[in-house]
């Protein structure tokens, strides 16, 4: 009983555990705990666009047809290339390699930053294509078959999806915040295989970022498109 | 007891379904089947997404409190939307007086 502060002969275990089993169990289910009260946050924001959808179809197709494809399925292929670097990350890190895990950190920030960048270029051209909700949103009163439309149901459209993409960019921008932390603490060789944990976590975090987006790309890019 | 280590082929097979996944999503919302259209693309998003659990977030391999935790998440993400349709869905069924 006389050890307080943690296991002096097992670095990196902290007292309350143990065995590094022990703590890596519970530091993967508080992340997942985690995780799912985000899916509840995220799945407000999704039963609001269902609830809409259903009841101005037509506004929503034409909203999602001023929508850019190739930007949204390019940066679809580049956060699921991210999720892959961040997997093999992850690897690296269980494997004990120092050099292969900042090496697919900093892979994982270039195509997070690659996505948020292509993510601006597309606010702005909704911003200039007064698409933007607020006094300036303009929109036509015609649907995509030709059909009237109010341009307000439009602009609820519009609204989630700024909602929506913009809440995916600010995990994402944390993410990225979250991975340089980890690169200035791997490159220190805090990580061990028997100690990755905030390593695990964070992939964790990022695939469930990557996961919304893999929603929020086809519900928002690719309705009504036949 | 060390954590079970996937090899580098299973990350790479994983990360070309879901490329696969996202082309074939892409391609089938240009193709008109009525209203399979978005049943199509989100049993796409469905199976991507498990994909992504499964493998990139080692679902597969992790202990059966955690595989509950997940579940109970999906349970009670699936009664915010069914409780939820279960007024909005329903609310032209009855012709109310003054309405």
């Amino acid at each position: 009983m006389s050890d307080s502060h943690g296991h002096d002969s097992l670095p990196g275990l902290a007292h309350q555990f143990d065995s590094y089993e022990q703590q890596r169990e519970s530091a993967s289910l508080g992340m997942w705990a985690f995780i799912v009260q985000e899916v509840m946050f995220f799945g407000g924001l999704f039963v609001t666009y269902l609830v809409y959808r259903r009841e101005y179809a037509a506004a929503f197709a034409a909203g999602s047809h001023h929508l850019d494809v190739k930007l949204g399925a390019f940066n679809t292929a580049v956060l699921i290339a991210s999720s892959l670097t961040m997997a093999l990350a992850v690897r690296a890190a269980q494997l004990g390699k120092k050099k292969p895990l900042i090496g697919f950190l900093v892979g994982t920030i270039l195509l997070g930053s690659v996505f948020l960048g292509v993510k601006t270029v597309e606010y702005s051209h909704k911003w200039h294509e007064h698409h933007v909700p607020g006094p300036h949103f303009a929109f036509e009163s015609t649907g995509v078959h030709g059909e009237p439309i109010d341009p307000h149901n439009a602009q609820i459209f519009f609204s989630l999806y700024f909602a929506m993409t913009g809440l995916h960019a600010l995990h994402m921008i944390v993410g990225i915040a979250i991975l340089l932390w980890l690169i200035f603490h791997a490159a220190r060789g805090r990580f061990t295989p028997d100690n990755y944990n905030y390593v695990e976590g964070t992939g964790l975090y990022w695939h469930f970022v990557d996961i919304i987006w893999i929603f929020l790309f086809p519900l928002l890019y690719l309705i009504g498109r036949h | 007891m060390s954590a079970h280590v996937s090899p580098v082929r299973t990350y790479v097979v994983i990360f070309l379904a879901l490329m696969a996944g996202t082309a074939l999503t892409v391609w089938a919302a240009f193709q008109d089947l009525g209203a399979l259209n978005n049943v199509v693309m989100l049993t796409i998003a469905v199976v991507k997404a498990t994909l992504v659990v499964m493998y990139f977030m080692h679902v597969r391999h992790s202990s059966r409190l955690t595989t509950m935790t997940i579940l109970a998440g999906i349970f009670f993400l699936l009664i915010l939307f069914s409780l939820t349709l279960a007024d909005y869905a329903t609310r032209d069924w009855l012709t109310v007086a003054g309405h």
